[in-house]
């Protein structure tokens, strides 16, 4: 469609005149598209407010301008004189699990934690706040000669410690001196299974802890120079100190993990809203399309004026372009407002510092998404404006049926949504995430639209049925829900997808539960302990093989190391980002091949080997970053180059939370290198009790993790997630009752007719209201029906390709959903079913002659 | 004879209803000269309005020739025809059409506007002055009497100064002095600006007011009179 710039100028002048008769046909167009555009604003601000909080705040979260990591180890003199060349200022600080106790013997409590080891400097930015407020240092100092910690209020709750009494980490005795109500640079630490504990560094050397082979990480954090170069002194850092497992952060990004969950979980809720925007185009289509169909005698009669099609597209273009305007303008202020007045309540929920303000990126994003609906799911109806011929100005022509229009409308809606779905894309930084949301959006309304014919054809058929015909209300129920002008279509386009997300996140949730609940005692352990010392792991052994409550005991000595070179080159050349590469990875040892463990190639080194280093791979990952038989591998393992050659794969399962190394060394090439043992334990529930404080009690410098915590942890994160995307449906749904209500309030003339001509054959008033409540719920029972399927396909293919488990289907959930189908329709069809009711017929049928 | 300004040769015009096509219009034949004015009369159904609307290039002829101005209306595209209207044509109909988010003045002008003409709006206020309503031109159709519509209508079809007027029942929603003056004022016109007129009409008076009268029954030209001594003549 060409628009020429003359043609423009009349265009305008004429939609200026139509416009000015004001917009009451628009209510439902401006609501789904402001609700729709106004949910993203409100989704994309709030992630720009946390990103510039992240930002703005990194130095404190970091907890310094930068720091160097290390895995397993203290800094050593050349690194430590490094630092020191940089940094005006430095503090150390060393972090580690353990289990906190409290009491002695039988009746002693035991928690895990995350401890935090710290120097006199520490925090080199932000504050610690303690309840009751005091210095940290006073905290630590502790009282009459015993060393003080301060600790989370969850860990104490659960430990029964008020400031004051005394709890043990490994073998040293603390006073807990106060709670912990904030630690500047907790969010820098990512997700963690334990509650934190600080104490000071000084005062863990009587722990026995912190032995060589322990799993702990040490941090050295530096002040700069006002006006440092970040950017290069992490490229000096990395080249110094790559191949030694040194890690460089600065405060650029203070807390890398949880921007990047921001990041994620922003993103993947712009594109639930997206969804939500998507059923708010069925409604402003149907809006357009219905304030068209009152425009028809006046396109006619421009057309016997001698105007063209161009122009009268033209002319509703830029009447419908206006309003997009509108719309948008009222959902980007609904969007920038809603977090300027939930920014305290926002603030409070979230751990990390949040920064309300106006952002116009994600005001420019959700404009874009925005328009771009409008665009696509006006074109169609816009496109029709051509078919209105003059001649229907003496021989009526209705507009309502959806005809496939020319190809260049065709072409231009699969630009329009080609751009859409790479604008979300690029936007959302996700691009498989957005591809597959808009694939599935896509599928959802095809699947929509077939089920709404297939309801369409099943009513006009249940109509007919002989032994329908005695129930009147139905039969005429049905015979509207089949019958031309039903409002079959936009009603379960409406409600489907925003239905379908929850019946999914229903599904996939009580799923998910019942895995953990029965599946998991069956398939993990049900502990975990770490840092089992060499001289430590017979009499563990001996422990647990005389219990016959444990069933089974899986260990394995344990180092950590970094794949630094692959075939000669850096490994991240070779591998880009694949995780394998991306940090330190755990590496075990062994003398034959360990019981469980299948090779899938190659050959295992032979007993007592001392020939050159050689590895076995983990298959499937080796497969990933394209790894063969015969590659050469370089593993930084404490500061020790150790060149190896991949000799075999081997089946690893990382899925049942057992022991899984993507890396097993023959042991002569580790000969003399600090480690501990990692070990599995599968024991029944009453025997778990015992197994703790037996172990706890004789080897304190062990760490127990119960597995059925940590995965409800995990599962409680999961919950979140679902609990926001419960939100972000939820204002789908509420776009798919207002597009409902459109639907309603655009049928009510029929229905004034329909209510008229059969109060004059006699029906009662109740007889028709059933008729009406009956469509609307069957309409709604099919739109949940769909939705149920749909979510429950979601949910198989979550929990059988994902999750790997078995999938059974949860009918409350569904009944759930299905229920809230009927409620919505008959709320919105009873809404309107009043002035049907009242108007009396004779006047109704005058003034339709 | 000069080249007749309207001429159909062996039309005819066929609809597809549900029940199957059904014939409208067959074999019309007929000539009408520039400046003519002619009334077309038949009883319901007869094919009057059809035949208006395929010389108003509203409707397609399913057969035979329709030239309007010389040009074959059956050969033009939706968009040729409009633009053929705009220079050539003014319609009026029995239901004024009249665009009801437009004042009466902006609706006079909307053809002259749609031609690109500058001064189409000082040529509407002297239309719409020369019709009565000199005083009414902000008005809205809806704030207009039904003789007031279609006199707006009426000035909206002369105010381009077409070649032809067609006209469509014009006085069948109004009372009887509303129509004559209606009548009054369309004859007016076409006298005042040498316009072809072709009215369709039930009422014989008005027909009697025309040169000639063609009769349509069944979809055919039953008859023909001529009234007075016209332009044609």
């Amino acid at each position: 469609m060409r628009l020429s710039p003359k043609g423009l100028g009349l265009a305008a002048r004429l939609a200026r005149r139509e416009l000015r008769g004001g917009i009451e046909g628009f209510r439902i167009f401006l609501l789904c598209l402001a609700l729709g555009v106004g949910a993203i604003a409100a989704v994309a601000s709030v992630r720009s407010a946390i990103e510039q909080g992240l930002a703005a705040q990194g130095a404190v979260l970091l907890g310094g301008d930068a720091e160097l990591e290390f895995t397993y180890r203290l800094a050593d003199d050349a690194e430590r004189s490094w630092i020191a060349a940089q940094a005006l200022a430095t503090s150390e600080i060393v972090d580690f699990r353990s289990m906190a106790v409290v009491g002695q013997g039988d009746g002693a409590e035991r928690a895990l934690t995350q401890v935090k080891g710290v120097d006199d400097a520490y925090p080199l930015t932000g504050a610690v706040v303690l309840d009751p407020a005091m210095p940290l240092a006073l905290a630590l100092a502790g009282s009459d000669g015993v060393p003080g910690g301060v600790m989370d209020r969850v860990l104490a709750d659960r430990l029964g410690l008020q400031p004051g009494d005394l709890f043990r980490l490994g073998l040293q005795e603390f006073r807990l001196m106060a709670l912990l109500l904030r630690e500047p640079d907790a969010a820098a630490g990512g997700f963690s299974l334990g509650p934190r504990t600080i104490v000071a560094t000084t005062a863990l050397a009587g722990s026995d802890l912190l032995q060589p082979g322990t799993l702990f990480e040490t941090a050295i954090r530096m002040l700069l120079p006002a006006g440092a170069d970040l950017a290069a002194l992490e490229t000096r850092a990395e080249t110094a100190f790559r191949d030694k497992g040194v890690r460089w952060h600065d405060r650029r990004n203070g807390a890398p993990g949880v921007a990047r969950f921001i990041d994620r979980i922003g993103s993947f809720l712009v594109l639930v809203g997206l969804a939500g925007l998507a059923t708010g185009g069925v409604g402003i289509s149907a809006a357009v399309r219905a304030y068209l169909a009152g425009k028809v005698a006046t396109i006619a009669t421009i057309k016997v004026l001698g105007g063209e099609a161009r122009l009268i597209f033209q002319l509703y273009l830029l009447q419908i372009g206006a309003l997009t305007l509108l719309g948008l303008a009222a959902g980007l202020l609904l969007g920038a407002i809603a977090p300027l007045i939930l920014g305290p309540v926002i603030a409070a929920q979230m751990p990390v510092p949040v920064e309300i303000g106006l952002y116009p990126r994600a005001l420019a994003e959700a404009a874009l998404y925005g328009s771009l609906t409008a665009a696509i799911f006006t074109l169609w109806p816009l496109a029709a404006t051509e078919n209105i011929r003059a001649a229907t100005l003496y021989r009526a022509a209705g507009f309502g049926r959806v005809q496939v229009p020319r190809w260049p409308y065709l072409l231009a809606t699969l630009l329009l949504v080609a751009v859409l779905v790479g604008a979300s894309a690029l936007l959302s930084g996700v691009v498989w995430l957005a591809l597959s949301t808009a694939g599935g959006v896509m599928a959802a309304l095809a699947v929509l639209v077939l089920a709404a014919l297939a309801l369409r054809w099943l009513a006009k058929r249940g109509a007919q049925v002989q032994v329908l015909r005695r129930f009147t209300a139905l039969r005429l129920a049905l015979g509207a829900i089949g019958g031309p002008g039903n409002e079959a279509l936009p009603v379960v386009l409406s409600l489907g997808l925003g239905l379908a997300v929850l019946a999914a996140v229903g599904q996939i949730d009580v799923n998910l539960r019942h895995a953990i609940d029965t599946e998991l005692p069956d398939r993990a352990p049900t502990y975990f302990f770490v840092d089992i010392q060499p001289d430590q792991i017979a009499g563990y052994a001996a422990r647990l093989a005389g219990d016959p409550g444990v069933s089974r005991v899986e260990s394995a000595p344990m180092l950590r190391g970094v794949i630094t070179r692959i075939r000669g080159l850096p490994a991240r050349d070779v591998a880009g980002d694949h995780w394998v590469v991306s940090g330190d990875r755990g590496v075990t040892f062994s003398d034959a091949v360990p019981p469980n463990v299948t090779l899938t190639a190659g050959e295992w080194w032979p007993k007592d080997y001392q020939g050159p280093a050689q590895i076995s791979f983990a298959a499937e990952e080796a497969a990933e970053i394209g790894l063969q038989l015969g590659d050469s591998l370089s593993v930084n393992i404490l500061g020790r180059e150790i060149e190896a050659t991949v000799t075999s794969f081997r089946q690893v399962d990382f899925s049942n939370a057992g022991i899984g190394f993507i890396l097993s060394i023959n042991p002569s090439a580790l000969q003399g290198a600090p480690h501990s043992y990692i070990s599995t334990v599968y024991a029944d529930p009453a025997a778990e009790a015992p197994i703790l404080r037996d172990l706890a009690s004789a080897y304190p410098n062990i760490t127990a993790i119960r597995v059925r915590d940590a995965v409800t942890r995990v599962a409680d994160a999961l919950a979140s997630i679902a609990a926001a995307t419960r939100v972000a449906a939820a204002a789908t749904l509420l776009t798919g009752f207002v597009v409902l209500l459109g639907a309603a309030a655009a049928g009510v003339e029929a229905r004034v007719q329909e209510a008229a001509v059969l109060k004059v054959l006699g029906a009662t008033r109740g007889r028709i209201l059933l008729s009406f409540a009956l469509r609307s719920a069957l309409m709604g029972a099919a739109a949940g029906v769909v939705a149920v399927l749909a979510g429950g396909l979601s949910g198989w293919g979550v929990m059988h390709f994902v999750m790997e488990g078995d999938y059974r289907f949860e009918p409350w959930s569904a009944l759930m959903i299905v229920a809230g189908g009927i409620g919505a329709t008959l709320l919105a069809g009873l809404a309107f079913a009043w002035r049907p009711l009242a108007l009396r017929p004779g006047r109704v049928l005058r003034a339709a002659e | 004879m000069d080249e007749p300004i309207l001429s159909l040769k062996d039309v005819t015009l066929s609809l597809h209803g549900n029940a199957g096509p059904v014939e409208i219009l067959r074999g019309i034949t007929l000539e009408v000269a520039r400046g003519e004015s002619i009334g077309l009369v038949g009883p319901s159904g007869s094919g009057k309005s059809s035949l208006l609307m395929l010389l108003g290039g509203l409707e397609r002829a399913s057969g035979g020739v329709v030239l309007a101005c010389g040009h074959d209306l059956t050969a033009l595209g939706e968009d040729a025809l409009a633009r053929f209207r705009r220079a050539s044509m003014g319609i009026v109909f029995q239901s004024f059409h009249l665009i009801p988010t437009m004042t009466a003045l902006e609706n006079v002008a909307l053809p002259m506007e749609l031609a690109g003409a500058a001064d189409a709006f000082d040529r509407a206020a002297a239309e719409l002055t020369r019709v009565g309503l000199g005083h009414r031109t902000g008005h809205f159709p809806g704030q207009l009497s039904g003789g007031e519509q279609q006199r707006v209508a009426l000035a909206r079809a002369a105010a381009p100064r077409p070649a032809i007027l067609l006209a469509d029942e014009p006085t069948g929603n109004l009372d009887g002095a509303t129509g004559q003056a209606i009548m009054d004022l369309l004859f007016g016109l076409q006298d005042l600006y040498g316009a072809t007129l072709v009215l369709v009409t039930h009422a014989p008076d008005l027909a009697a007011r025309c040169d000639r009268v063609v009769r349509l029954a069944d979809g055919r030209i039953v008859g023909e009179e001529r009234q007075r001594q016209g332009a044609a003549a």
